[in-house]
């Protein structure tokens, strides 16, 4: 029987694993252990509900609803001194939670201080737009996009940045393979040529390392000698050129000597 | 209507019968100005830019989907392949974040090794940009010139690593190798040699240039707030009169330990900035005669010791037994880093480079983000570019020294 391979997650997995092996976790520390970051957390919480917060590895990672996202970077924005949106992006849970994690990389300038702000994104569900705040949005907005088709409300030119216009699939959810799924291997023929061509080129081979074994255009075979792009599928054909099967090369003479041919 | 699908000119470009009199040209994706595969849509009226609308993944590769299906040692050679001017920079960016998810420290000996190559790629990029920049402007001679010293600093990089372009010469835990013999010598010969030049050649050909002053004087103005906003970093930020640099204000490897200055220009143009480059390359040869007066005396080990993720060293492994076992479970399962997320930014030649992981646990990592500063440096082009002329987008898009490595990813 063929082994089980999850379809929600086709990424890349570890074939072994030990069942006595405990994943550790980076620690996390309370807020309160820093001032600096206390006083950020407790005006974020006196404008709206915090789900949970902690400083991980010297930075600030704070949870809020999804729906409050421009209200809570509103609120570091101008409260708490964060000058510049370094990083945004998302996390694909759908897998294990069934949601998206946004995350906001946010930065303080004048106290150093780098947060993050997170929440998480039901599958369809739109976030509201930063551009108004960090005009650095604009660009990351819509690689979020592009890469796991999370929509940002009120944008102002919400369209795939990295990928091109027509593309079907955002590619970093887990569930999109790593070679492409059956669109990318018809794209380039199907805009290049039409889909009228697709039984006369066939899909894109995505896969680099794939051999095709009747190619005689590419390859060449081994003690046969096959004229360039002839048809094997029915077997080598006997042909009367004698090819040598072995090269011998004494390497113990100074220069490389060829044996004769057999 | 031409059919877009066929294989046949698409004249997309010629849009001259417009109601307000303005044209669009395509710059681009294929232009030696700009530096990679750019495509920028430009609005023109007359030579007057109205509006500008960078286009960009023409060089996209999805390196954060491959960091996704490869383990954290098989992903460090792909960073190499994001800023490819100054591809240590990249590697020590990626090397830092696992490493402090890890929770370990390169030996000394490695740090002073791996500041070195950090500085010694910030000169090799820089001199990259005021070659192609000056390029661009019209200055042949000063591509030339800044190109035979970039051929020293990058054999140098290959009496190092071997490689010129693509050096990996960074690994998870410290560095591979430690220094050729005669390493110092060419060093100090090679740092001499760029303060000569930067003093004799580069400065006495473009600083007071009429010319050079003309083309870049009050070009391409970004204001501090509009720099904070857009997320610039790096030269283009204190480019604008903020004095932000990484390795300053969050300091990282040596350089607390290391005595330098932070080059700021207030005039927020083009000239500005092409200053401040001058002044980090003198400044990076102040860091590296420092470094190599640090490097005599340390230990000579170059891998930090965490049996559980790095392998040992090769006389170990060849002599050892549980170092053998430890070597090859690592090689073919790959190491697995604690639960957690973190986002370690570094001062890139370009800006802030940061990667952000999130580790479940597993060898692969579960999200990997690459924080790249030209990204937002290609962002900030559709506000920075309207209201210029034509002959002005090369400068500016010169003096944001975007390498499309790291922009489209």
């Amino acid at each position: 029987m063929r082994k089980y391979v999850p379809k929600d997650n086709v990424q890349g997995k570890a074939y072994y694993t030990d069942r006595f092996h405990v994943t550790p976790s980076v620690p996390k520390e309370n807020v309160a252990s820093d001032e600096i970051f206390a006083k950020q957390l407790a005006a974020v919480e006196a404008k709206m509900e915090v789900l949970s917060a902690h400083i991980q590895l010297g930075q600030m990672v704070i949870e809020v609803k999804a729906e409050d996202n421009y209200k809570a970077i509103e609120t570091l924005k101008n409260e708490c001194d964060y000058a510049m949106l370094s990083e945004m992006s998302a996390v694909d849970y759908l897998a294990k939670d069934g949601n998206f994690e946004v995350f906001y990389q946010l930065l303080n300038l004048k106290e150093r201080k780098r947060m993050r702000l997170v929440c998480r994104v039901e599958q369809g569900q739109a976030v509201e737009t930063v551009v108004p705040l960090y005009k650095s949005a604009n660009f990351a907005e819509r690689e979020m996009f592009d890469m796991f088709g999370i929509v940002a409300n009120n944008h102002p030119f919400m369209k795939r940045i990295l990928m091109p216009d027509d593309w079907e699939g955002y590619p970093l959810l887990k569930t999109y393979p790593l070679h492409g799924d059956e669109f990318a291997s018809w794209y380039e023929v199907d805009k290049i040529f039409g889909k009228d061509a697709r039984e006369a080129i066939g899909p894109e081979i995505r896969d680099q390392a794939e051999i095709e074994r009747y190619d005689t255009k590419r390859f060449s075979r081994v003690g046969h000698e096959v004229p360039f792009g002839a048809d094997i599928s029915e077997g080598e054909p006997e042909t009367p050129i004698e090819y040598s099967k072995t090269l011998l090369v004494d390497y113990t003479k100074g220069t490389k000597q060829l044996d004769k041919r057999k | 209507m031409q059919q877009p699908n066929k294989l046949s000119p698409f004249f997309e470009n010629l849009n001259f019968e417009r109601d307000d009199n303005t044209m669009v040209i395509n710059f681009g994706p294929q232009h030696p100005s700009a530096h990679g595969q750019l495509r920028l849509m430009l609005e023109l009226d007359g030579e007057q830019v109205v509006k500008a609308y960078p286009d960009i993944g023409y060089l996209h590769r999805g390196i954060e989907k491959m960091a996704e299906n490869m383990t954290y040692n098989e992903f460090l050679p792909t960073t190499d392949r994001l800023d490819y001017i100054a591809s240590t920079s990249n590697n020590y960016a990626y090397a830092l974040a696992v490493e402090k998810l890890l929770g370990i420290e390169a030996p000394r000996r490695a740090q002073v090794i791996r500041t070195m190559l950090l500085e010694l790629n910030r000169i090799i990029s820089h001199l990259f940009f005021i070659a192609t920049h000056a390029l661009d402007v019209g200055a042949m001679s000063v591509f030339l010139y800044a190109f035979r010293e970039r051929e020293f600093a990058m054999d140098l990089m290959e009496d190092y690593c071997g490689a010129r372009l693509t050096h990996s010469a960074v690994r998870i835990g410290g560095v591979p190798l430690d220094l050729p013999s005669d390493f110092m010598r060419n060093m100090r010969a090679f740092c001499d040699k760029i303060d000569y030049e930067l003093e004799h050649t580069y400065n006495a050909l473009l600083q007071e240039n009429r010319i050079w002053k003309m083309r870049l004087e009050d070009v391409g103005v970004l204001t501090p707030e509009d720099a904070l906003s857009w997320g610039c970093t790096g030269p283009m930020l204190r480019g604008s009169g903020i004095p932000y640099d990484i390795r300053k204000e969050e300091p990282y490897e040596l350089y607390p330990e290391l005595d330098f200055d932070i080059p700021v220009a207030d005039t927020n143009d083009s000239y500005g900035r092409y200053r401040l480059y001058m002044a980090e390359m003198a400044e990076c040869t102040k860091i590296i005669r420092q470094l190599i007066l640090k490097y005599d005396g340390t230990e000579p080990q170059l891998m930090a010791h965490a049996p559980q993720y790095i392998s040992a060293p090769k006389e170990e492994i060849m002599t050892q037994n549980y170092a053998l076992m430890q070597h090859f479970v690592l090689v073919t399962q790959g190491m697995r880093p604690p639960k957690g997320e973190v986002y370690v930014p570094t001062e890139s030649p370009k800006g802030e480079l940061g990667f952000y992981i999130k580790s479940e646990g597993e060898p692969y990592a579960y999200r990997l983000k690459c924080r790249a500063p030209s990204f937002f440096h290609t962002g900030l082009l559709q506000e920075i570019l309207v209201g210029t002329y034509i002959a002005d987008v090369v400068t500016i898009i010169g003096s944001t020294n975007i390498v499309f490595g790291e922009v489209d990813r």
